[in-house]
């Protein structure tokens, strides 16, 4: 599954292309207000200016991959509930949920090496970056990846669900996008933001998808333990979203046996 | 060049063309033709819109919240500092507040020419071709957002929020160039879709690439001049002319001196700007739409 999801996305040459320069310039415009507000405040959120501007451009590289700014699956399932084929997958021996998480993967894989290479290249060519030398960093930041799609997985897994009720799905995901982008410190660090809220943020799901893996690969959770914390995170947080996808896949297919398919 | 003109009469074909018949049509002007037809497919996705009240007062709320998040983004920046790139938070408020309400206008009236990638690989555009309306009204309301509205709201709200806090002298230039900012800006960023569409006719599917000149020079336009280089600078006031959407006539309104060596004036040529580039804009629709093939599928 996870492979046919890989392949089918790398058919969109021209669209991969076309997402790869948007993430570009929106690296660019990003990376400027950044220079600008460091300029500042150096060592705001407990970054210097290259830590930011790396945070910019990694972060440009992640989003396609963890479908902050939409995409991704959910769109689709919620179509085949809309259209009442969800029934038939229903009936497959594979898991729902396993079956698309899988799809998904394969999707976030394409996307994670055709959308993130370049824009990080191009960000790394023009700004001083901060990224590390040490394997083991980028090591432990591919966990992180890992379990950041994951938790973005997860959540997504509920919005498609929500379609079961709901039947046009189109104004949640909107919702949902608004909510990722401002939440997951793609606007702006969720360590910049300011008091009770700021912690509020940096514990909700959505700093799994972009502030943990982007702090884990500048070092900012120092030692084994700190990172062990960070992963564990993350994997709470991708647990307690699988589990109550699961809980509400039940619901719903309880209601298709009610509709009659 | 035969075949253009054919492809290109199909395009343009009016009940008239075909009548001949003795119900007689009332032949009308192109221009008229495409509002009219543009009209009607409007007021048909605003019906079916209507169908899911739940999810279009949702989506509505939503698009309202997009540009309220993104000052809310910018809002924190200023609980660390009193100025970015030498411009207050009022200031940057109506840079915001007048690019977010161009956009929002001009993606709710263009915003669904980016879909046309979609259309030339799926093959439903050729069944645009054969109706009766010009190809562009039929592209431009093609699954007419009227949630948009939420976007031009929002914007409008912080441009009115930034009026009452500025500490401006406003002159009648001043209090003119508001509203002329506001609509000669969504005509700009109406040329660029369409030029942006244009250019699908060529790429496929490059939806993104209008969206990186829309979206990201509305994040672009909501920051100061000050803050980007002078070559980014010369390249939207002179390339791709988004400098006259807000930030030219707004450094007027603010008192401030150009990021270039222009002249005072330049801040009320946007509606000019404007015309100049839907010419080239609609020269490439008309090219694009020219050199189309169909998949066949």
């Amino acid at each position: 599954m996870a492979a046919g999801g890989f392949r089918r996305y790398a058919t969109y040459g021209t669209a991969t292309a076309a997402g790869v320069f948007t993430n570009t310039v929106f690296g660019f415009i990003l990376a400027y207000t950044y220079v600008a507000l460091w300029d500042e405040r150096p060592g705001l959120g407990g970054y210097d200016q290259a830590e930011a501007l790396t945070f910019v451009w990694v972060s440009q590289s992640l989003l396609a991959a963890g479908a902050l700014i939409g995409g991704g699956f959910q769109e689709e399932m919620q179509e085949r509930i809309r259209t009442g084929d969800i029934a038939v997958d229903l009936y497959r021996p594979a898991d729902l949920q396993m079956w698309w998480l899988a799809a998904d993967m394969g999707r976030a894989g394409f996307q994670l090496l055709g959308r993130g290479a370049v824009p990080l290249l191009a960000g790394a060519l023009a700004f001083p970056l901060a990224l590390p030398a040490d394997p083991l960093r980028w090591l432990l930041f591919l966990v992180s990846v890992t379990l950041g799609l994951t938790v973005s997985f997860g959540l997504r897994y509920l919005l498609g669900l929500a379609a079961f009720w709901l039947m046009d799905g189109s104004g949640i995901n909107m919702m949902a996008v608004v909510v990722q982008i401002f939440f997951s410190g793609m606007l702006l660090p969720l360590t910049v933001f300011p008091g009770g809220f700021g912690e509020l943020v940096r514990v909700l799901p959505w700093a799994a998808m972009l502030q943990v893996p982007l702090d884990v690969l500048m070092g900012k959770h120092a030692g084994a333990g700190g990172a062990v914390r960070a992963l564990g995170f993350q994997s709470l947080w991708a647990l307690v979203l699988l589990g109550a996808g699961r809980l509400l896949q039940s619901a719903a297919t309880r209601k298709v046996v009610v509709q009659g398919g | 060049m035969a075949e253009a003109e054919a492809v290109e009469a199909v395009g343009a074909a009016r009940p008239s063309a075909w009548s001949g018949g003795p119900v007689a049509v009332p032949v009308r002007n192109r221009a008229v033709e495409g509002v009219r037809g543009y009209g009607l497919i409007v007021a048909m996705w605003v019906r079916s819109t209507m169908t899911y009240r739940t999810s279009f007062l949702l989506s509505t709320f939503g698009n309202a919240a997009i540009t309220l998040l993104d000052f809310v983004a910018i809002w924190i920046m200023f609980s660390h500092v009193e100025a970015l790139g030498g411009f207050t938070l009022p200031e940057i408020a109506l840079l915001y507040g007048s690019s977010s309400a161009s956009l929002g206008l001009a993606d709710l009236l263009l915003g669904n020419t980016d879909r046309i990638g979609v259309r030339i690989r799926d093959g439903s555009l050729d069944t645009m071709l054969v109706r009766p309306v010009p190809v562009l009204a039929q592209v431009a309301a093609d699954r007419f957002a009227l949630r948009r509205v939420g976007r031009i709201g929002q914007g409008l709200a912080v441009l009115g929020w930034a009026v009452s806090e500025l500490d401006v002298g406003w002159t009648a230039g001043r209090v003119l160039l508001l509203p002329v900012m506001v609509v000669a800006g969504a005509a700009i960023f109406g040329a660029v879709m369409v030029a942006g569409a244009a250019f699908q006719f060529v790429a496929g599917d490059a939806a993104e690439v209008q969206n990186s000149f829309t979206y990201g020079g509305n994040t672009m336009l909501q920051y100061p001049p000050t803050v980007f280089a002078k070559d980014l600078l010369r390249g939207v006031t002179f390339i791709v002319p988004l400098a006259f959407v807000n930030w030219l006539p707004a450094l007027y309104v603010l008192g401030r001196p150009y990021p270039l060596e222009l002249p005072g004036w330049v801040a009320f040529v946007s509606p000019l700007v404007a015309v100049l580039v839907f010419v080239p804009a609609s020269l490439a629709w008309r090219a694009g739409l020219r050199s189309y093939r169909s998949t066949g599928s």
